[in-house]
C-alpha cells in the first residue's frame, strides 16, 4: 500500500503543479519580480497547500501511527544552523536564476523539455556533492 | 509595482491539490513531503528508495494525466543558456540538500508544522530569489 500511496501522491502533487502553473518558470519568476511586474499567484498556491496540510498535520500528529506505516517520521531538528541559512541562500539564487525548484523541475521532464532535463541532472549532481560534503 | 498575469483561482486549486498530496502522504505513509528530500534521498540513501522513486514517477505522470483529462495546453518556457541551467540546477540541488528542504519541504510541509527553521528558510530563499530576479532583470 505504501508504494501505491507514494505513486498516487506524486501524481496528485504533479497535477497540482500543472494546474497552478508552477511548472512554468515564467510564473515563478513573475512572483519573484516583486519590484516590477508582479504575479502574486505563487502566494495563492502556498495558501492553498497550507490550508489543507496544516490542519491535517496537527489533527493526526499525535495519533499512534499512520495507516500504512509503523510510525510517523517527523523532522526533529529545531536548530537554526548556518547550513540552513547558507543552503537557503544557494537555493534562492538558483531558483531566482531559472525559476525552477525541485518539484516543477522533475515534473516538467514529462514534457520532454531539454532545458529542464539539464537542470535536473545538474540538481542531482548538486544533491550528491552536498551530501558528500556534509557526510 | 504592477500586478500582472495574476491567476488566483488556478493557483489556489493547484495549491489545494498539493496540500492534499502532503496531507494524504502524512496520514497514510507517515512522512512529510519535501521534493528535494525525496529526490536527494532516492539518490543517496537506500531507505524508502522504492517509495521515493515511485513518488518521482508519479510527479512526472502528473502532466501526462492532466493532458488526458484537460484540453488546456500546458505552458512552459525556459530560455536560459546551457551554462545558466547548469549553474542554476547545481545551486538548487546543493542548497536544498544543505538546508534540508525546498519550496515544498520548508514552504508547505515545514510551515504546516509551524517549524521556525522552515519559516526562516522560506523567508531566506524568497528574499534571495527576489534579489536574484532584481539583478538578472537589470542586466
Amino acid at each position: 500500500m505504501n508504494k501505491i500511496v507514494s505513486l498516487l501522491c506524486g501524481v496528485i502533487f504533479g497535477i497540482g503543479l500543472v494546474i497552478s502553473e508552477m511548472i512554468n518558470p515564467e510564473k515563478v519568476l513573475g512572483f519573484l519580480n516583486i519590484f516590477r511586474d508582479w504575479d502574486p499567484s505563487l502566494a495563492f498556491v502556498m495558501i492553498g497547500g497550507l490550508i489543507v496540510s496544516a490542519p491535517i498535520f496537527h489533527l493526526f500528529k499525535n495519533k499512534n501511527k499512520p495507516l500504512f506505516s509503523s510510525n510517523f517520521s517527523i523532522p526533529t531538528n529545531k536548530k537554526v544552523e548556518k547550513k540552513l541559512i547558507i543552503g537557503s541562500v544557494f537555493f534562492g539564487a538558483g531558483w531566482g536564476l531559472i525559476g525552477l525548484c525541485p518539484g516543477p523541475a522533475i515534473t516538467s521532464i514529462a514534457l520532454l523539455n531539454m532545458s529542464s532535463a539539464i537542470f535536473v541532472i545538474s540538481m542531482f549532481i548538486g544533491f550528491y556533492l552536498s551530501s558528500k560534503l556534509t557526510e | 509595482m504592477n500586478v500582472v498575469n495574476f491567476t488566483p483561482l488556478s493557483a489556489l486549486v493547484g495549491g489545494l491539490l498539493i496540500g492534499l498530496s502532503v496531507a494524504l502522504f502524512f496520514i497514510l505513509n507517515g512522512r512529510m513531503i519535501g521534493i528535494s528530500g525525496i529526490a536527494s534521498n532516492f539518490l543517496v540513501s537506500k531507505k524508502n528508495r522504492i517509495e521515493n522513486f515511485l513518488f518521482l514517477v508519479g510527479l512526472m505522470l502528473g502532466p501526462l494525466i492532466y493532458n488526458l483529462i484537460s484540453s488546456k495546453e500546458i505552458n512552459m518556457s525556459i530560455s536560459n543558456s546551457l551554462i545558466l541551467l547548469i549553474i542554476g540546477g547545481s545551486l538548487v540541488g546543493f542548497g536544498t540538500r544543505l538546508s534540508s528542504g525546498c519550496t515544498s519541504g520548508h514552504g508547505i510541509s515545514g510551515i504546516s508544522r509551524f517549524s521556525l527553521r522552515s519559516i526562516i528558510a522560506t523567508i531566506t530563499f524568497m528574499i534571495v530569489g527576489i534579489i536574484t530576479v532584481l539583478i538578472t532583470g537589470t542586466l
